[in-house]
């Protein structure tokens, strides 16, 4: 008997779960919990990023005085804090947030399904991530204190202890984002794997809704270059703990290298987070438009292209790192074409906007906000892709304000547009109007206050990794102290606007006003099911007969038409 | 012949669909393979690049054993054969037949590790450390992170083989196979690159 | 599901083991091209016929394939991207060129 055929055998569907706390919250396999269990996790380690922000921002603004609600901050602290600040931020809030959370709630309610296919492999992505952040946060606590090489970790300096002065918190660090890239990439392969086989019958190629695709596009982005990281990795790691000598010049390696293999992940990792967010915006876009996603095919093959064109541009951060000039006219024009995909995106949702009957709702607010913010740093970003005007902005604030523009839009605005917008499925309430315009506007401008005198600054020459202008002469003038001191003062109004939204997000959970099954009267399948959704999501099983915006169509009693409905 | 194993109570729909026309195990496991050519390619481009400008390492490479790098190919080569003996076995529904040939793997798994670590032992009583130079501290990591997976494909093969012994999950035997398939090409590349190439 | 037809794996890893030995007997030739050629050329066959045969990408969706080309083609620009930097660590004096003509 030769031919044969294979089917695996049912799998148990994770029963209704009933149990206790601990079962319902803590071990649960549904896709929902583990997205809030993400987001719950990404919102705390975002706070704690913010607040180490506060602390060095003071030391910047006021250097050398004590930090109200830290004490003086040191050298050896101020490198650690920036360090981890960047390590949080990327690893520990943008990509649980964008990625995993969203990923892991909008996904199988999306195409229809009743949770991930690996629901276990799931819960162990989450429980694996939950460990990183616990190893990271053990590093600050080892003798020695946190490790300080930045985030990008360049060797030699992070290579050697007796370079670093970090001997325990430089390998527990490398070892905590192993443990999140392992998480990423189990969750990143449940994902995948979920949107590949488990659509709902119907569901074609073009009737994904696109935040699906992106967040599924991401996932297969950060799989194809995280490998090399992982590589240098562990060459890392046998540097710092065994004493080899890849990346130490003297005895025979190459810094380059690492360079090399940390923006071959680095520079894609940039899109993975940012496909999401720009995901959440044409999600938010045409349902507050009432209006029709404007190029879908468009959106969606330029998002194939930006993310083929990623894995090209890499050498762009190392312009001046001494790389062959030859390459560095190559990485040059591949970063310039590179931005127009992502404009092609944005002209998309421009063109989405035109004409359509806006309502500033909450989720509308942030996702404008994302487009007008994200664009100055998409812009800002042009100089810095040059290879000309690189070799004398690199390694300044302009730099740093400008991939903050890309990062904060990304992060942390399409973050809470996603958050205000999906919240009614999650919860079941609504959120609080109010607290929620506070929270936009005291979010939005203070953050614009923060960088824009930062890309003075830097234009001015401020260098990145100092850790005390006082130190410099020329750097010292009063004129762009006062220009750090108002930065300073905006990142403590931007960190004090987030007390509203904690208040309005644990008040509204259970005194919010009730949120009806499809509050924004949206068209894509989350909202098809109960409010918040029942483990198992759909009551039965759901098809699907048309795209994912069909707003405001013609002769139609109402202005939209959702994706389960028959015609 | 379709194979199914002890019947449960419900299963997902999330498993029960098939958009792609390959089961959700299958696709997932080629998603890892896929994820891990980036992982070893990484290694191998950089131990390349170096091998590449170090004309000098030729000299190192000299010092490997190419009899026990030979040996382990064959060993890993036969290793592969019973993985795919047991799908056979699978395929046609005789799980102890599967388990009994994953238990081979298994054991020639535990030859390869064997071999491997009579060759650790040599080079070092020969002075050829990991900290000799870098060439010496690529073959280390290289050939360890493989070890490593071949380490973590026995305990897999372990795990299914009990599973195939009972006649469940017998749809587990193929994916394990091809997960030590991958293990085996990875060193059928090193092989060239740390014992031929001198 | 799949319809497998299962190929003669004995024959195949037989096959292997000859290409195996093949490529031990290239360092007798003394010629380090040759040698490089065969031990690689075999390389890639063996680890060719593995992947059809053992692995079924020959019977798989042609979708894994191309999985299994992009990773390898993202290798090969990884490595060339990086190859003019990490194997020039000579230094080609830059710098001192411009200053030259200053």
């Amino acid at each position: 008997m030769n031919a044969v055929t294979l089917t695996p055998p049912p799998v148990t569907a994770p029963a209704p779960v009933r149990g206790s706390f601990w079962s319902r919250y803590v071990f649960s396999t549904d896709h929902k919990v583990i997205a809030l269990q993400y987001l719950f996790t990404g919102m705390a380690m975002g706070v704690l990023g913010g607040l180490m922000a506060y602390v060095f921002r003071m030391q910047l603004a006021y250097p050398g005085e004590s930090v109200p609600g830290f004490g003086v901050v040191s050298p050896g602290k101020y490198n650690s804090l920036v360090t981890l600040h960047g390590t949080i931020m990327i690893f520990w809030m943008a990509m649980p947030i964008l990625i995993a959370a969203l990923g892991n709630y909008l996904i199988p309610l999306m195409i229809g399904c009743d949770d991930m296919v690996f629901p276990r492999l799931n819960r162990l992505s989450y429980q694996i991530f939950l460990l990183s952040a616990v190893v990271l946060l053990a590093s600050l606590a080892v003798p020695g204190g946190g490790f300080g090489g930045a985030w990008t970790a360049y060797p030699p300096l992070s290579s050697r202890g007796i370079w670093n002065h970090t001997p325990l918190g430089a390998p527990l660090w490398l070892l905590a984002v192993a443990l999140e890239i392992v998480a990423f990439l189990m969750g990143g392969i449940n994902f995948i794997t979920t949107l590949m086989n488990s659509r709902a019958p119907g569901m074609r190629m073009h009737d994904i809704p696109i935040v699906v695709w992106m967040i599924v596009v991401a996932s297969v982005l950060f799989m194809g270059s995280v490998g090399p990281l992982v590589a240098g990795a562990v060459m890392m790691l046998m540097d710092q703990v065994a004493g080899t000598a890849f990346f130490d010049p003297a005895r025979g390696g190459d810094p380059l290298l690492w360079q090399h293999l940390f923006w071959f992940f680095g520079h894609p990792e940039v899109y993975v987070v940012l496909l999401p967010a720009l995901g959440v915006v044409a999600e938010i876009i045409t349902v507050f438009a009432r209006k029709k996603l404007f190029g879908y095919r468009t959106i969606l093959y330029t998002t194939f292209t930006t993310a083929v064109l990623s894995f090209f541009v890499w050498a762009h951060h190392q312009f001046v790192a001494g790389i062959d000039p030859r390459m560095a006219h190559i990485f040059t024009i591949t970063t310039l074409l590179i931005s127009v995909p992502i404009a092609e995106m944005i002209f998309s949702f421009i063109a989405t906007l035109y004409g359509g009957s806006i309502t500033l709702e909450l989720p509308m607010l942030w996702a404008l906000g994302f487009l007008a913010d994200f664009l100055l740093g998409g812009v800002t970003g042009i100089y810095l892709g040059s290879s000309g005007t690189d070799i004398y902005l690199h390694d300044t604030y302009f730099v740093l304000a400008h991939f903050h523009y890309t990062f904060v839009p990304i992060a942390v605005i399409a973050g809470f547009a996603a958050v205000y917008h999906w919240y009614p499925k999650m919860f079941g309430r609504h959120m609080n109007k109010t607290l929620g315009h506070l929270h936009f506007w005291g979010t939005v401008l203070p953050f614009n206050g923060i960088f824009i005198p930062l890309f003075l600054t830097g234009l001015a020459g401020d260098h990145r990794r100092i850790y005390s202008y006082a130190l410099f002469k020329e750097l010292a003038r009063p004129e762009l102290q006062q220009l750090r001191v108002f930065a300073t003062i905006c990142t403590v109004i931007m960190l004090l606007f987030q007390t509203p939204f904690f208040i309005n997000f644990f008040y509204s959970m259970f005194r919010g006003a009730k949120a009806a099954d499809n509050p924004w009267r949206a068209t894509t399948l989350e909202w098809a099911t109960a409010t918040p959704p029942p483990h198992g999501n759909f009551p039965h099983e759901i098809a699907v007969y048309r795209g994912p915006y069909e707003y405001s169509v013609p002769g139609r009693p109402v202005d939209f038409w959702p994706q389960h409905e028959p015609a | 012949m379709s194979v199914h194993a002890a019947t449960l109570d419900h299963e997902s729909l999330a498993c029960r669909r098939c958009a792609s026309g390959i089961p959700a195990g299958r696709l997932a496991l080629w998603w890892v393979v896929t994820s891990e050519i980036v992982i070893f390619g990484g290694l191998l481009a950089s131990y390349l690049l170096f091998r590449l400008r170090h004309v000098s390492w030729g000299e190192e490479a000299a010092h490997t054993n190419t009899l026990a790098g030979a040996t382990n190919t064959l060993v890993l080569l036969t290793s592969s054969l019973f993985a795919v003996l047991a799908h056979r076995c699978a395929t046609q529904g005789d799980g102890r037949g599967a388990s009994r040939f994953l238990r081979f793997t298994i054991a020639l798994g535990g030859v390869f590790l064997i071999v491997k670590a009579l060759e650790y032992t040599g080079e070092i009583h020969h002075g050829y450390t990991l900290l000799r130079g870098t060439f010496w501290s690529f073959y280390y990591v290289a050939t360890g992170l493989h070890a490593l997976h071949v380490v973590a494909g026995m305990i897999a093969m372990a795990v299914v083989s009990v599973g195939a012994g009972r006649g469940r999950q017998l749809q587990r035997v193929e994916l394990v196979g091809i997960y030590w398939h991958f293990v085996d090409v990875v060193w059928i590349f090193l092989f060239p690159l740390f014992y031929i190439a001198k | 599901m799949t319809t497998l037809t299962h190929p003669k794996y004995g024959a195949i890893w037989f096959t292997l083991v000859v290409l195996l030995g093949i490529s031990l007997l290239g360092p007798l030739t003394g010629s380090t091209a040759f040698v490089l050629l065969l031990a690689f050329g075999i390389a890639v066959v063996k680890a060719g016929m593995v992947a059809a045969w053992f692995m079924h990408l020959a019977v798989e969706r042609r979708l894994i394939w191309f999985l299994m080309i992009t990773a390898l083609a993202l290798m090969a620009v990884l490595f060339f991207g990086v190859a003019p930097d990490v194997m020039r660590d000579q230094g080609q004096n830059w710098g001192a060129l411009a200053a030259g003509k200053n």
